[in-house]
């Protein structure tokens, strides 16, 4: 049962595997290259598990104490995981003791991946959204490792490897673009966050899409709704 | 920062990292009855998410500067072209990734 679902969730993971190895290589090349050593570079990679927070976390441990603002900085930053964990509120539920570290380890890329795959079923779902997840967390871990201590052979030539993130939620998004019922929200989602990064800038628009997200959601349906 | 601030600062990421991956969860537990509004989110939700995603990698992308996203612009046009044609995810995440690495690294 672990091993067929095992071979049924790896390729799915396989563009996150890419992906992991260049940014959480990246990251720890980066916190090696700040004057951490290899306890810190993993010990966040274990705890913190979020790719751009961590980015952000480099620079916060490199400046004056302040745990207040780490706090809301760090909310802001991930503030778009409380939409992930309201779309998956019913694909994760019943899932045991599996839950926990599902809900843990809910990344974009883990998001992307379990929120837009649909599972025949003789899949054991729960234990695909659980492998999914857990193969990611390894995948960063190693990599954030391997980046610390190959820091010194940094390839420095060769840059844009974090595109294949891009690609991956490109394709998931026109995975759901081709169901004509899920384009509307699609678009609501990008056109929202794209006016909020005109209007507030590059670090803090993801709160203000969010809303913009919701406000156009509720108008499109009173909208449908009247006709 | 000594050891004790560097602890309480990664703290301080993880309670508030975590916080956003629970709260949701911790809101609408498994057993009790959901409302309908959860019901209108959870249909729209998470292509809206999946949207707001797509954006947020393209946050990085430079319009005033060469050349100006055509790296990002191409390499998407072209996972479109392939993936209508062959449907094959990761085929056309790699396909796709090499353009952009060619374009961003050789040709711009």
């Amino acid at each position: 049962m672990v091993l067929k679902t095992l071979k049924k969730a790896f390729p799915y993971t396989l563009p996150v595997l890419t992906g992991y190895l260049f940014l959480g290589f990246s990251y720890g090349v980066l916190m090696n290259k700040t004057g951490f050593n290899l306890f810190w570079t993993s010990f966040m990679s274990l705890t913190v598990f979020a790719g751009a927070m961590q980015f952000a976390a480099i620079a916060l441990l490199s400046s004056a104490f302040n745990p207040l603002s780490t706090f809301l900085v760090s909310l802001l930053i991930n503030i778009r995981h409380l939409f992930y964990g309201m779309s998956v509120l019913d694909k994760y539920a019943n899932s045991g003791k599996k839950r926990s570290f599902m809900i843990f380890g809910l990344t974009d890329e883990t998001f992307s991946i379990n929120a837009g795959v649909d599972l025949d079923e003789s899949v054991h779902k729960k234990l695909f959204y659980f492998i999914v997840t857990l193969l990611n967390y390894l995948y960063w871990n190693i990599a954030s490792i391997l980046g610390h201590q190959l820091s010194f052979m940094i390839p420095d030539s060769i840059k844009g490897f974090e595109f294949v993130l891009t690609a991956l939620f490109y394709v998931l998004f026109l995975n759901q673009w081709k169901i004509k019922a899920h384009r509307l929200y699609l678009l609501i989602g990008f056109v929202c966050t794209l006016v909020a990064f005109y209007l507030v800038g590059r670090a803090q628009f993801l709160l203000l899409a969010m809303i913009l997200i919701l406000f156009a959601m509720v108008i499109e349906t009173k909208w449908r709704a009247s006709r | 920062m000594n050891i004790t601030q560097l602890f309480i600062t990664i703290l301080m990421m993880v309670v508030a990292t975590q916080f956003t991956r629970w709260l949701p969860f911790l809101i609408f537990p498994e057993q009790k009855a959901q409302p309908q509004w959860l019901n209108f989110l959870a249909q729209r939700l998470p292509y809206a998410s999946l949207g707001l995603l797509l954006m947020y990698a393209l946050k990085d992308v430079d319009l005033t500067k060469m050349p100006y996203g055509a790296s990002e612009l191409i390499a998407m046009g072209f996972i479109t072209l392939i993936h209508t044609k062959y449907h094959n995810t990761l085929l056309s995440i790699g396909l796709g990734s090499l353009v952009y690495l060619v374009l961003f690294n050789v040709v711009f």
